[in-house]
């Protein structure tokens, strides 16, 4: 792991991973950023938070800006963060929405979006490729990943329904063994 | 500027943030009730356009409710329903991560961050089926993920390069 980051760090940073997010994927560009190029955390650690920003209401990556800076400099952190996220977007938002309530248009970029939307969907499946080679390693792990997905990408339960199910079962699975220190 | 507008605004949205438990899309529903039937700060074809370009938008897709905000109260109600909408929500985070800190060697969190690795990549895979779903692709699209897919998990080049290209090919008109 690599040296404290300053706020300013914090703040570039994540205003980095939400422009670079413009298709969507903001969930994979978070761990290609903060885990892949910063190395700010391990995979491991990354990835449970990723789950409870999830289980936390709010919305999913304010709350992982929250996460990352507070771990690194308590709630300075955590504003430098959740403000390098979301200033530019808000500016892009408004200047959409002013031109939207002015010409009754949605900005035509919907072709770009379209493209980039098939390229973000690729970047969360090498994230699932990347991150499942070392934490898909056994049985257990490999029917947790699959029983997850069946629940909540096909069939669409809620998250929590999904969790309180499968969370327990994780959790006991990885408890770690007295005799293996 | 109008007390009474920004008051709703501020209750409105912080409620909705400590309810969104599972993201911010799970509250859409009840912020399209409010602001469309009750306060009717915008109509139901707005409402879906301004989600529209929410989802367009780089960052956080809850920046539905700045727009909200900005039609009900100007750039003061932006302002206010975006901090509205993130506050309540981050205090309950910033609570919760500084206990995680303090619980950095107990078996506790050992055990849910070796547990929750392999339910968060299979909720990732979850959200990738989503948003191609929602995105609607077509054949073309599905080619176009696969290449990319392929560039992602075999080369070390920047991926923004690769999601600029598609986003090319996209406004070419080739998908």
């Amino acid at each position: 792991m690599s040296d404290r980051p300053s706020l300013a760090d914090l703040a570039l940073t994540f205003n980095h991973i939400a422009l670079a997010s413009f298709g969507g994927g903001l969930s994979a560009w978070s761990r290609e950023v903060l885990v892949a190029e910063k190395r700010w955390m391990e995979d491991e650690e990354f990835l449970s938070a990723v789950t409870m920003c999830r289980i936390l209401p709010g919305a999913n990556q304010v709350n992982l800006a929250v996460f990352v800076g507070v771990k690194f400099h308590g709630i300075p952190g955590a504003l430098a963060a959740v403000f390098g996220l979301t200033l530019v977007p808000v500016l892009l938002v408004l200047a959409m929405a002013y031109f939207y309530f002015q010409f009754h248009q949605v900005p035509a970029v919907q072709g770009i979006l379209k493209g980039a939307a098939a390229a973000a969907v690729a970047l969360t499946l090498s994230m699932v490729v990347k991150t499942g080679r070392k934490c898909l390693a056994g049985l257990i792990p490999v029917l947790l990943f699959l029983a997850v997905f069946l629940m909540n990408g096909i069939a669409r339960w809620p998250l929590l329904a999904c969790l309180s199910l499968l969370a327990p079962l994780a959790v006991v699975w990885a408890w770690p063994k007295p005799d293996k220190p | 500027m109008n007390i009474r507008t920004l008051t709703q605004i501020c209750i409105l949205f912080s409620s909705l943030s400590i309810l969104s438990i599972g993201g911010g899309n799970t509250v859409l529903p009840e912020m399209h009730r409010k602001a469309v039937d009750s306060y009717h700060w915008l109509s139901d074809k707005q409402f879906a356009d301004v989600f529209a370009i929410s989802q367009a938008a780089p960052g956080p897709s809850i920046l539905i409710v700045t727009i909200i905000g900005y039609k009900a109260a100007g750039i003061p109600g932006a302002i206010l329903a975006t901090i509205a909408m993130m506050l309540p929500a981050g205090v309950l985070v910033y609570l919760v991560s500084r206990v995680w800190e303090k619980a950095k060697d107990s078996a506790f969190r050992k055990a849910i961050e070796k547990g929750l690795a392999p339910l968060t990549v299979g909720l990732i895979l979850a959200s990738g089926w989503v948003m191609s779903k929602a995105a609607d692709h077509d054949w073309r699209a599905y080619v176009l993920t696969a290449v990319c897919t392929a560039i992602f998990t075999t080369t070390k080049i920047n991926p923004l390069f690769i999601v600029a290209a598609a986003g090319l090919v996209g406004w070419l008109g080739w998908i």
